[in-house]
């Protein structure tokens, strides 16, 4: 990856806003050009104060943003050239929507023209063609959150910052939404920093996405990795679904350890984030990586059944796992009766890189 | 839905038959009766202390009895009298007039009809006080000659033109007199130049009041802004501040302006003091226009703070960020995208600044001096001073259309339901 590749570079940025407490915590992040990066994480991480630093709308309080390669701390947010997509949409109320979209060209000083024509090509990419003379409060929140995707994008701005843009919508205008400004993204090449904390909507539209917690970023990985190989405990929580056992860690062997859990059981697991023999561990476990025929894996337990929930494509089945009685399992439903009943000690397995030894976290 | 109960078909009714509309407006009556029972009260007080004696005063800007009233026979007999045939009227109506006379003189009636004659006519009032003291000691028959005899001008023809022109229950003679123009006896015609008050002054409160409401905003806008973008602990000390004004006597306001801007006042001895004025020539900024400016853009200036303030207070800061991260200088973004949203706030600050200063009084009266002082000064002092309510009360009506009329046109221009109040 040469240094032309990347458009945005934060470098051991910290952010206080009130001198007592840092809320940006020595960030470093290097965005690619073209890329689709998502900020994903709990309320409160931080994740619109670096949105806000890297628009200019506040200043970093230590370390440096490149953008294209120049500093841009001292630069004002009129001239950073960045378009942005706000969770309010932040529409001019006062304006229809062909003026919204014509406002950016217009303090550009473009020729009447070249406006219409760029507005009108905006409008026809979200498919709002006929309603250029409508105002904001005229238009459902689906039509108002594509008319500010357009707005940001109609300028040709090399980069995109959105906060949340999709959080005022209903599920399913929420995934069409999702895929349409995917699809954006495709066409126009243009790279979006993305923010959210919904995780579903985070694995759907990034190449990469950064897990923020405390001002810090956890993990930096694909959605892929990020489900299959988080890096500590408190990235495996917060994606996806995730079991978790308490131990010990009895021995190291190679990318392998072996795990004591509380209640005495010992299991192999993938060593990912713990360090030596003796170390306090959480081993995180997806409950769709579980087998009810545990023949020839490495992790063989009893459980008891506690609970069967039946959800059509799978079955959740709620287990007392090694004084856990959390643990789920999911199961595929292929059709055939399953013998499982509530109260019944089934033995159930997985396999050893199915289970990951993180950070021991209180 | 069948298709008659579609447009055209028949009204819905209820299960029994009844049409809906009706049972609707039925269930409905009950919560209108409770809530007419509710503001019951205070409709009557307004209705008691307010709204009639106001219309009782207007009634009287029209209202003339008193001629027909002191003098009814006179009034009967001159109606057949032929006003345009240039000749005095017959006997009959001197002896009416005597008749009548004589009662008044008795109730002592005739002197406030002089002087009420004597707003349209100067001359009237001293005639009719010195006819009432003749006119019992008159014999019996022959009044014509009897009433000129006591004064000439029973014998001019005008003197009647007059009393005729006056006759009727209801003149606008005080309205022609608002305007500076008078029903004499060739008809209507504007006052001589000279005479003329009402309209400049009327011209004058609607200027100053424009130049206020000007300054009001000026001055407002800014701190409105500071007031809805300050973080909350400091914006609610500053709107303490806004405030204090009101819980001040506005007497005492408009006292410590006189303090402060008299010659011999704080702001002169000042600039004095630090030389940039000389001793002989203080600046004169009180009872005068820039008086009356100051003092009212200061006590009205949180009327316009506060409308100003409940607008911009709901604009999120997210459209000025929205408009610069778009390219806009921060002039631009306040000009193109702030501003225009403030609007209706500065609509409702003006509108209120405006009329509130179009019927001032107090403090016209205390530092306008004479050519600061409004309409308002001018009625008060028909009311309480010369006692010509007749006048005072068709003044009053032309300011309240005024008003009226600037509301209309505002609610054409802006539209009043764009004014947010709070
Ligand atoms: N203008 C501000 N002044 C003071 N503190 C602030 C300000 N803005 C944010 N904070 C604090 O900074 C922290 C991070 O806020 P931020 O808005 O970046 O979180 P976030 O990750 O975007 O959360 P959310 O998902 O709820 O939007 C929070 O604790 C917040 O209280
Ligand atoms: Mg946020």
């Amino acid at each position: 990856m040469s240094e032309k590749d990347i458009i945005v570079s934060f470098s051991e940025v910290q952010k206080s806003y009130d001198g007592v407490s840092l809320v940006v915590k020595n960030l470093n992040l290097d965005i690619q050009r073209g890329e689709f990066l998502t900020m994903l994480g709990p309320s409160g991480s931080g994740k619109t104060t670096c949105l806000m630093m890297l628009a200019g709308f506040e200043s970093a309080t230590h370390g440096e943003i490149y953008l294209n390669g120049r500093p841009i701390n001292n630069v004002p947010p009129h001239k950073r050239g960045i378009g942005m997509v706000f969770q309010n949409y932040a529409l001019f109320p006062h304006m229809t929507v062909a003026e919204n979209l014509a406002f950016p060209l217009q303090v550009r000083k473009m020729s009447k023209a070249e406006q219409e024509q760029k507005v009108k090509r905006a409008l026809e990419m979200v498919e709002l063609g006929a309603f250029g003379n409508r105002r904001p409060a005229q238009l459902s929140g689906g039509q108002q959150q594509r008319v500010a995707v357009a707005r940001a994008l109609v300028f040709e701005p090399e980069l995109v910052l959105m906060d949340e843009p999709l959080g005022a919508l209903d599920k399913q205008l929420r995934e069409q939404m999702q895929f349409e400004i995917k699809h954006i993204h495709e066409n126009l090449g243009v790279s979006v920093v993305y923010v959210t904390h919904d995780q579903s909507e985070a694995l759907t539209m990034s190449d990469r996405i950064a897990v923020f917690n405390d001002g810090i970023i956890q993990q930096l990985s694909g959605p892929d990795d990020l489900y299959e190989d988080p890096q500590n405990s408190f990235v495996a929580q917060f994606i996806g679904e995730n079991n978790k056992l308490e131990g010990k860690v009895t021995h190291v062997n190679g990318s392998l350890c072996d795990v004591e859990l509380d209640d005495g059981t010992r299991l192999k697991a993938d060593k990912v984030n713990v360090n030596a023999v003796g170390d306090r561990t959480t081993l995180s476990l997806r409950p769709e990586r579980i087998e009810f025929e545990p023949q020839g894996l490495e992790n063989i337990v009893k459980g008891k059944v506690e609970e069967l929930i039946y959800l059509g494509d799978h079955i959740r089945v709620r287990m007392d796992v090694a004084g856990n009685r959390e643990f789920v399992v999911k199961v595929r439903n292929r059709g055939q009766k399953r013998d499982l009943a509530v109260g019944q000690m089934v033995d159930i397995g997985w396999a050893a890189d199915d289970c990951k030894a993180l950070d021991f976290v209180q | 839905m069948t298709d008659t109960t579609a447009n055209g078909g028949p009204v819905l009714t209820t299960q029994d038959g009844t049409p809906l509309k009706v049972s609707l407006a039925r269930a409905l009556r009950r919560e209108k009766m409770r809530s007419l029972v509710l503001i019951a009260p205070l409709l009557i007080f307004i209705l008691v202390s307010f709204l009639l004696p106001i219309a009782d005063m207007l009634f009287r800007s029209v209202e003339n009895r008193i001629v027909a009233d002191t003098l009814p026979k006179t009034v009967a007999a001159l109606s057949a009298w032929n006003a345009s045939s240039g000749e005095l009227p017959d006997e009959n109506v001197y002896a009416a007039l005597h008749d009548d006379l004589l009662i008044a003189v008795d109730e002592k009636s005739h002197t406030r009809l002089g002087s009420r004659l004597n707003y349209e006519l100067s001359g009237m009032s001293s005639l009719f006080r010195k006819t009432g003291r003749r006119v019992d000691r008159m014999d019996e028959g022959n009044y014509k000659e009897q009433f000129i005899k006591v004064d000439k001008d029973w014998g001019k023809v005008e003197t009647w033109l007059f009393l005729k022109r006056y006759s009727p229950k209801y003149t606008p003679g005080y309205f022609l007199n608002a305007v500076d123009a008078e029903y004499g006896i060739e008809g209507i015609k504007m006052k001589p130049e000279d005479e003329r008050i009402y309209l400049y002054l009327f011209w004058r409160t609607m200027f100053l009041s424009m130049v206020i409401t000007g300054s009001c905003l000026l001055l407002g806008y800014p701190i409105a802004f500071l007031l809805a973008n300050l973080p909350l602990r400091y914006s609610n000390l500053l709107m303490i501040l806004v405030l204090l004004p009101f819980w001040t006597s506005l007497l005492v306001r408009t006292s410590a302006w006189k303090v402060l801007l008299q010659q011999q006042g704080v702001i002169n001895d000042t600039l004095v003091w630090l030389g940039l004025v000389s001793n002989t020539d203080r600046i004169v900024m009180i009872n005068n226009q820039t008086g009356t400016i100051i003092a009212m853009t200061h006590i009205l200036l949180p009327f316009m703070i506060l409308p100003l303030y409940s607008v911009m207070r709901t604009i999120s800061p997210s459209y000025m960020r929205a408009a610069r991260s778009l390219g806009a200088t921060d002039w631009t973004a306040f000009w193109r995208v702030y501003f225009p949203q403030t609007i209706p706030g500065i609509g409702a600050g003006a509108i209120l600044v405006f009329i509130l200063s179009i019927g001032y009084y107090i403090t016209p009266e205390l530092v306008g001096g004479t050519d600061g002082i409004f309409i308002s000064n001018r009625i008060a002092y028909h009311i309480s001073s010369s006692l010509n309510w007749g006048l005072a009360a068709a003044l009053g009506v032309i300011l309240l259309s005024l008003v009226l009329l600037l509301f209309y046109v505002y609610d054409k221009i802006v539209g009043i339901d764009n004014v947010k109040l709070g």
